[in-house]
């Protein structure tokens, strides 16, 4: 279980989370839906433990990593993986050597086993072939596939994406949904995302929280949300203009 | 949060402000070479990216950190000879060359050559990767960034400045024995002979701590401003700039330090 509480961050004089509370259960796929700028991917990276909130707490199994430093905070960040909004490929390394990365360097893996757990990775997100190509020669789908790979590689506990599917065609938003879910439901890991993908996001999510003006307005699973009658969540659904 | 204080006193509270600012970028800059030494003692050691960095830094600075080098040998050699001819005193344009070149222009010019071609692109690189969230994705695997990109290009400054200067140096007395001997008729005897009697270990010494000394601030200042770079290419552009202007600063400042310490 992922759990904020009382989560407050203000930059200058923009206060962009106000005494967040929010729940992830364990193994679900949890997705946060709000509008551009409201704070949905600075929420993300106080989960992640990139940001300190001004107040408030974030634990993860009860572990409260708001105050972890050192080691403490990497053997947590040990359990997880992410997929950024960009990919945040390396792109001096080829896809292959980008998937299999974290194996070099955080674990004593053979390079058999690397070989074998890098080809497996890329065969789910169902780019073999790619491995020798480097992140600027393949398309913008295929690098967001790869970070999905990356990620999966160490068989994290829990996996964090944010706005994997933003500047995508529709297709491909389908194709990486799809990916999401199946990786889902063969690992279990628990899941995180952060995504504009409306309506689609409602076929792969388990459970639906609605970021608004640095609250968590509504949240519940997905078919509670599209029947919510909260003014907040049927405007942004239904994608009414201001 | 504080109230805003009245309107008279705006303008010591805005220098205030600025102070304080000024204290806690120092402070960063500071701790941001603490938090790197501490890592250079530390395992695990990142033994390709040191090998990398060394190519990157050193070994891609080499043609222009030669060719800067001749020209200064050569620049040297033709107007330190025409001021020894009016008072009789050819003989001593080699070592007044080497001296100039191995206590001082040495150093300095290489420092300043390899600023404006690794420090400018290794701050541009760290600048991007920071932006495109590459610094973040080490960071949640449980990877201290500073140890991948910081520490190899430290080392990699110290292990190439001195031998670039060295490089510089040695091209430099040839491209003063160019001008000296072959175009201006002095013998090749009196050129490396004086050079010889005048030239000792201190003066290769001051040269070496120097140029140590430059890589480091280099470098330092390189992965700084890459690490702490704005937003977007703006930012970007922004940070190599600073990069290149404060290391140049900061270059003529210690020269001027170290060159009273050492003298």
């Amino acid at each position: 279980m992922i759990r904020a509480e009382g989560l407050t961050k203000t930059f200058g004089a923009n206060r962009v989370l106000r005494a967040l509370d929010f729940e992830a259960p364990k193994g679900s796929i949890t997705i946060i839906i709000g509008r551009s700028g409201g704070g949905k991917s600075v929420f993300l990276k106080h989960l992640i433990g990139l940001m300190r909130p001004d107040a408030g707490h974030v634990s993860i199994d009860g572990v409260d990593i708001t105050d972890l430093g050192g080691r403490e905070l990497e053997a947590v960040r040990r359990r997880y993986g992410v997929v950024f909004q960009s990919g945040a490929l390396f792109d001096s390394l080829t896809c292959w050597e980008n998937v299999a990365f974290p194996l070099r360097e955080t674990t004593r893996a053979s390079r058999t086993e690397i070989r074998t757990r890098v080809a497996a990775a890329l065969e789910q997100v169902e780019l073999a072939g790619v491995g020798p190509k480097y992140p600027a020669e393949i398309s913008g789908g295929m690098r967001k596939r790869v970070a999905i790979a990356r990620a999966l590689v160490s068989e994290p506990e829990i996996i964090f994406f944010d706005e994997p599917t933003t500047g995508l065609d529709p297709v491909l938003v389908n194709t990486i949904h799809r990916l999401i879910r199946g990786l889902h439901e063969r690992h279990r890991f628990t899941a995180v995302m952060v995504s504009h993908e409306i309506p689609e996001i409602f076929e792969i999510a388990d459970r639906v929280a609605m970021l608004h003006e640095g609250r968590i307005v509504e949240a519940g699973p997905p078919e509670a949300m599209q029947a919510s009658t909260n003014p907040v969540v049927r405007k942004f659904i239904n994608g009414e203009p201001d | 949060m504080t109230a805003a204080p009245p309107r008279l006193l705006r303008p010591v509270a805005a220098i205030g402000e600025r102070a304080v600012a000024i204290v806690e970028a120092l402070g960063r800059f500071g701790s941001f070479l603490g938090h790197a030494a501490a890592l250079v003692v530390t395992p695990p050691f990142k033994l390709r990216a040191f090998v990398d960095r060394i190519h990157y830094v050193g070994f891609n600075s080499l043609l222009i950190v030669l060719l800067t080098g001749a020209f200064t040998g050569m620049v040297l050699g033709l107007q330190v000879y025409f001021t020894l001819s009016r008072f009789g005193s050819e003989a001593y344009l080699g070592p007044a060359v080497a001296l100039s070149l191995i206590r001082e222009l040495g150093p300095v010019l290489c420092a300043l050559m390899v600023t404006g071609r690794a420090g400018s692109a290794l701050t541009a690189e760290i600048g991007i990767m920071r932006i495109t969230e590459q610094i973040d994705a080490l960071t949640v695997m449980a990877l201290n960034p500073m140890r991948y990109l910081v520490v190899p290009s430290i080392l990699a400054g110290i292990v190439t400045f001195p031998l670039l200067t060295a490089l510089f140096d040695v091209v430099g007395i040839f491209g003063g024995y160019l001008v000296g001997v072959q175009l201006l008729g002095l013998s090749a005897g009196t050129y490396f002979g004086e050079m010889q009697t005048f030239v000792d270990l201190n003066d290769v010494m001051m040269g070496f701590w120097k140029s140590l000394s430059f890589g480091v601030i280099v470098m330092w200042v390189a992965t700084y401003k890459g690490f702490h770079v704005g937003h977007g290419a703006e930012g970007v552009a922004r940070a190599t700039t600073q990069s290149v202007v404060l290391s140049s600063v900061l270059i003529l400042v210690w020269d001027y330090f170290l060159g009273s310490v050492l003298q």
